[in-house]
């Protein structure tokens, strides 16, 4: 008898991690190459092309414009998807069963059809503002990430505890701050993560939202690749891929990680 | 400290549906009162309701003459044991039990000092610092009951605090349990579905059925003077005959059921109404095979061994009939005996239902 996994395991694992890694060894390589134009491998090693990022102010403001639209998009996306999570679950059995189906809407929908549609009810329909109207679009955006990843989180929250610590003379709002919270804890800040990852990244909700001098990170991208051919995207790839990498290592240095393997 | 606790005509709705209908009930200071009925009778809707959890449709609640209809459940000082414990997992034993006091703006020292102490009494002062999630069932029950007494409140309610903890933790719990609350003659109210757990801890029991109160006695009154047939059968009359009186001569009645005719003094039942029901356990038949015995004629059927007896299912003319019968001669299948009810342990009850 042996705990040793299967050598034909073993291969598949290789191929799946060598199937998701290749493609960003590749980028990373483009983008560390000395050419004037894309290619694998790197001929030549150089950081110029980091360099150029940020000599193209377009890129400057967008990386800007990205982190805003993340970070606040997600705090927003918090405060609204939170009390939404607790109120779905503490009256589970009153709450009509729809309700809950509503906060998931806009992953079911696709992306594209949810983009057009903010586009015409915010920019076309009202004239909102390009910055308001991106960050209410990603408020809504990773809203259903939110609710779900809390919502799984208080799934398993027994409220009979909320109602020890009313009994034990603890109004209801503080009871929420320092009974129920400190309890999902490890599902708020899964849904900090996903959330904040899944702004930075989003392409189809930013294509619609995006403006006249105003754009996000992905959008400046696909902009630059339609007019250049130079590495620049590559390294601008690698750079985006490195601030979701900072926001793990981040949240892990300082809640930790751990609950993300239970 | 110590507050009666009084119910008047309460009503309580889920939605449409009536869960609850005119309860009153009355808890004197430093009672313990159980509230003892099967899932779905309204015990546990009136404790919520008594914790604030749930609002009455209609109806009044009073603790020492403190009106707590309308208060909100943190103000109401109550404190509650819960089935599955409800200790908070991200805070140790002693921040369980202190976490009352320091709702009260009790300082941190003296809140150490009064939780400590309370732990002392349950025997758990050595697990002070533990995790909640680190400890055995009982010992959370024991943390749970620490947090609640600590706020010294006048009334304690439990919630089926014994459900979720095996046969003999829970008959040594239940003893800890009263034996603390007669030494603090805290004002209690105790909901559970375990017949034995309720008539052993309880100064009285009030059974209920439906969402009403059935009977409201102390429990060798339910046991052996139950007020209707609901609470007969709850509490093990199995056997419930209906009879007729034919006769009556001073004190005797002469009364019969379909195959026998029975004597019943008036001095041994109370009154006896014109038609009534026989009700009596299995041990309160006896089974005779002399054929010359004053009994109603059965057939036996099933036999099962109890340990102390052996009980026959019957067939008789008045219905079907569980008797226990002696060890010593264990009769066959078939067999036709004679069923003779004991006085002493048979009640009656009046045909409508209600003594």
């Amino acid at each position: 008898m042996s705990d040793r996994p299967h050598p034909i395991l073993i291969g598949v694992a290789a191929l799946v991690y060598l199937f998701l890694m290749l493609p960003l060894v590749i980028v990373v390589g483009a983008a560390l190459s000395d050419t004037t134009y894309l290619t694998f491998p790197p001929q030549g090693l150089s950081l110029r092309w980091f360099e150029n990022i940020f000599e193209i102010s377009a890129f400057r403001r967008t990386i800007v414009t990205s982190l805003q639209i993340a970070f606040m998009g997600t705090l927003l996306a918090l405060l609204i998807g939170i009390p939404a999570a607790y109120a779905l679950n503490r009256f589970r059995v009153e709450l009509p069963k729809w309700l809950g189906t509503l906060f998931v809407l806009p992953i079911l929908v696709p992306e594209i059809v949810f983009g057009f549609a903010l586009l015409k009810s915010l920019t076309v329909g009202t004239g909102v503002p390009i910055f308001a109207a991106l960050l209410i679009g990603h408020t809504l955006l990773v809203l259903p990430y939110v609710v779900r990843v809390i919502s799984a989180s208080l799934a398993s929250f027994d409220f009979s505890i909320e109602e020890a610590a009313i009994s034990l003379g603890s109004a209801p709002i503080k009871t929420f701050f320092t009974i129920v919270l400190p309890n999902v804890r490890a599902g708020v800040i899964a849904a900090f993560i996903l959330a904040f990852i899944t702004s930075l990244n989003d392409v189809s909700v930013s294509l619609f939202l995006t403006g006249p001098g105003i754009s996000t990170l992905p959008i400046q991208i696909l902009a630059h690749v339609e007019q250049f051919f130079d590495p620049t995207v590559a390294s601008v790839s690698v750079l985006l891929m490195f601030l979701t990498v900072a926001v793990m290592a981040v949240v892990e240095r300082t809640l930790g990680l751990t609950f993300l393997a239970k | 400290m110590t507050q009666p606790l009084d119910l008047h005509a309460i009503s309580a709705h889920y939605g449409t549906t009536k869960v609850l209908e005119d309860l009153s009930l009355s808890v004197q200071a430093g009672e313990l009162v159980s509230l003892l009925g099967a899932s779905g009778c309204g015990k546990t809707t009136t404790l919520r309701l008594i914790a604030g959890f749930l609002s009455p449709t209609t109806g009044l609640i009073q603790l020492g003459g403190r009106d707590l209809t309308r208060l909100p459940p943190h103000k109401r000082d109550i404190g509650l044991v819960f089935q599955n414990y409800a200790l908070f997992p991200h805070l140790s034993v002693l921040d369980n039990v202190a976490f009352g006091l320091k709702q009260r703006g009790i300082g941190s020292t003296e809140r150490r000092k009064r939780a400590m102490a309370m732990l002392e009494r349950v025997g758990l002062a050595a697990l002070a610092d533990r995790a909640p999630g680190a400890l055995s069932g009982g010992q959370k029950q024991r943390v749970a009951l620490a947090r609640a007494l600590v706020i010294e409140p006048p009334l304690l309610m439990f919630d089926e605090p014994l459900s979720n903890l095996d046969a003999k933790l829970r008959v040594d719990m239940r003893v800890e349990i009263r034996q603390l609350q007669r030494s603090n003659g805290t004002t209690s109210v105790y909901v559970t579905h375990d017949q034995e757990e309720a008539f052993s801890i309880s100064d009285r029991v009030a059974i209920m059925n439906a969402g009403r109160l059935m009977q409201f006695d102390r429990p060798e009154v339910l046991y052996r003077r139950p007020a209707n047939t609901f609470v007969a059968r709850f509490v093990g009359f199995e056997n419930i005959i209906p009879f007729k009186v034919v006769a009556r001569d001073g004190d005797v009645a002469t009364a019969e059921t379909a195959g026998m005719t029975l004597r019943l003094s008036q001095a041994s039942y109370g009154a006896i109404p014109d038609s009534f029901l026989l009700a009596t356990r299995p041990d309160g038949l006896v089974v005779s095979t002399d054929p010359a015995a004053e009994g109603l004629p059965a057939q036996l059927g099933l036999r099962t061994y109890l340990g102390r007896a052996y009980q026959y299912q019957c067939v008789t003319e008045a219905g079907h009939l569980v008797a226990n019968g002696s060890l010593t001669t264990p009769l066959e299948a078939r067999a036709s005996v004679k069923l003779v009810p004991m006085p002493e342990q048979c009640t009656i009850l009046s045909a409508d239902g209600a003594q």
